[in-house]
């Protein structure tokens, strides 16, 4: 019943039948979902509160795991493995796997050892080499400018926006093949938003990004595809120009016109 | 009388009830510091630091036997008790977290923490002087332990838990492992809290007499060895205090003096800490 478009590009994660169970429920919370995920090009998930759309996105670096009695069932095969197995190497996956959250979640030290901090737990020790990663990353943000005279001061001084780019600059550093964006600009003014939006679109030519967003038009100015999900199922991918101009389902159709969410 | 008149002065019946409680409260914590400060001030000299303890009416006689053992008591205490009760608070916010055996051990660390000091200077005795056959130091620093570690468990714990999930989140996103997002994500946002905890729960115990007097006794020479007992400010001011002779009550005024303004400042220090954190 639902409408999931094939993508002609190459894939980077194919979702397969997977549901997912909170621990405690007494049903599944994601049920049967099967999508790909275009590789270097922004998928955005929309969704009214509560149809799973955040549950999904942390299942792909396995965040639910941090949590006990969460359940994974089915697939979402990452680089050939279906990384929801339980004998998936969850550090590993999480540097390829990078994740900016909703708000801004700048560790309690300089701006320098926040940029460094993926880096070194790699074990970069190399001073120069760890100096120049970190200003290509903080450039790449679209950050540098606005710290280069301050990185060693405490992260926690610099405004919401700047500590989301800063966190982007944290994630891009250890040069992640996937990027998930948790509603990243809900807790920003208008023009931090801007900023971070740019940004996720000057970085889909290198990293495969998956944004959630409550914000419709956002997903409609910055993802390629848009996934409609309601009540923990997917209703409905597809290229998001089409999406937003001729829905294939009727309830994509009731939600983006503001009949309900 | 209209019904506004009357609220207004059921308004101000109250106001004047409660300031009057909170005056009264803290009158007496100035009247309690008054009277060190009058007593106390008067009865520091040089020789305090000096010489060691004698008997009364010799001009060289002094705390020095009381301060060091005080000083090595509660030191050796906290080397004992904040690493114990930092890595309990540990455990209870990151791994035990809701858990039945988390919960089991935050409520008995809550008893314990309203637990007599001298029922803890009992149980020292029983396990620690008893088999060894005569007082110690050591068996001091056990029981300033035992009290402390309940305090810095628990607010270790709870200034963890302070520390937002999102963050520790983060961390693990990058592709941390457990063990460094708590030392260098975790720890790092609780460091003031957790080092306010530490200073409070020195403070306590920089004040127990009771778990003392049993344990580590009583020595008017001083003493390095913490296998023989031990003399502290706490228990030489009780035995001064209560002698009958003034040089002796004199220098008792002198320990209390001493032991309230280490402990005063203290406080002090473990509130500029938070407030700093704050203002930040």
């Amino acid at each position: 019943m639902a409408t999931v478009i094939d993508i002609p590009s190459e894939k980077a994660i194919e979702v397969n039948n997977f549901s997912f169970t909170y621990a405690g429920a007494s049903s599944p919370n994601l049920k049967n979902i099967s999508m790909p995920i275009a590789k270097n090009a922004v998928t955005a998930l929309i969704g009214p509160s509560g149809c799973g759309k955040t549950t999904l996105l942390r299942s792909f670096n396995r965040m639910h795991d941090l949590y006990p009695g969460n359940r994974y069932d089915g697939k979402i095969v990452f680089e050939g493995r279906n990384i929801v197995e339980s004998k998936e190497d969850l550090i590993n996956l999480r540097i390829k796997i990078g994740m900016i959250f909703q708000k801004p979640t700048a560790f309690p030290m300089s701006i320098f050892d926040n940029i460094a901090y993926g880096m070194r737990l790699q074990g970069l020790k190399n001073k120069t080499e760890l100096a120049d990663r970190v200003e290509k990353a903080l450039r790449d943000a679209a950050i540098w400018d606005e710290v280069k005279e301050r990185l060693r001061h405490d992260a926690n001084g610099l405004s919401g926006g700047q500590q989301q780019r800063l966190c982007i600059a944290r994630a891009i550093a250890v040069e992640p093949d996937v990027l998930l964006f948790d509603e990243p600009t809900s807790a920003l003014d208008p023009i931090s938003t801007r900023g971070i939006e740019k940004l996720v679109m000057e970085l889909r030519d290198r990293v495969t990004i998956i944004i959630v967003t409550h914000n419709m038009q956002q997903a409609a100015r910055v993802s390629d595809y848009t996934g409609f999900m309601y009540l923990g199922e997917l209703i409905e991918l597809n290229k998001t120009d089409e999406m937003f101009v001729t829905p294939a389902e009727k309830l994509t159709q009731e939600y983006i016109s503001g009949k309900f969410g | 009388m209209t019904a506004i008149e009357k609220r207004l002065l059921v308004n101000k019946i109250v106001l004047g009830l409660s300031s009057l409680s909170a005056l009264i409260g803290i009158g007496f914590l100035f009247w309690i510091l008054y009277v060190l400060v009058a007593n106390g001030i008067d009865a520091i000299n040089w020789n305090i630091f000096v010489f060691e303890g004698a008997p009364p009416g010799y001009e060289e006689s002094g705390l020095r036997q009381a301060l060091i053992g005080q000083l090595l008591l509660v030191g050796v205490a906290t080397v004992v008790g904040v690493p114990l009760g930092i890595l309990a608070g540990t455990y209870l916010s990151e791994y035990g977290q809701k858990s039945k055996l988390a919960e089991i051990i935050r409520d008995i660390s809550d008893i314990m923490m309203s637990a007599p000091s001298i029922v803890i200077g009992s149980f020292v005795y029983a396990i620690i002087v008893l088999p060894m056959g005569h007082f110690s130091g050591w068996a001091g620093v056990v029981a300033l332990a035992i009290i402390m570690i309940p305090i810095i468990l628990r607010t270790t714990d709870d200034m963890l838990q302070l520390v937002p999930s999102t963050l520790r989140e983060a961390a693990f996103a990058l592709g941390a492992p457990k063990y460094k997002v708590i030392m260098q994500v975790v720890y790092r946002g609780a460091k003031a809290g957790v080092l306010t905890g530490v200073l409070l729960g020195i403070a306590r115990v920089s004040g127990e007499t009771a778990p003392l007097l049993f344990t580590s006794f009583n020595d008017n020479f001083l003493n390095y060895d913490l296998n023989e007992p031990m003399a502290s400010l706490t228990v030489t001011m009780f035995n001064y205090a209560t002698s009958p002779y003034e040089e002796w009550q004199k220098m008792g005024w002198a320990a209390a003096f001493i032991l309230s303004m280490f402990i005063l400042s203290l406080n002090i220090l473990g509130r500029l800490i938070l407030l700093k954190k704050k203002g930040r």
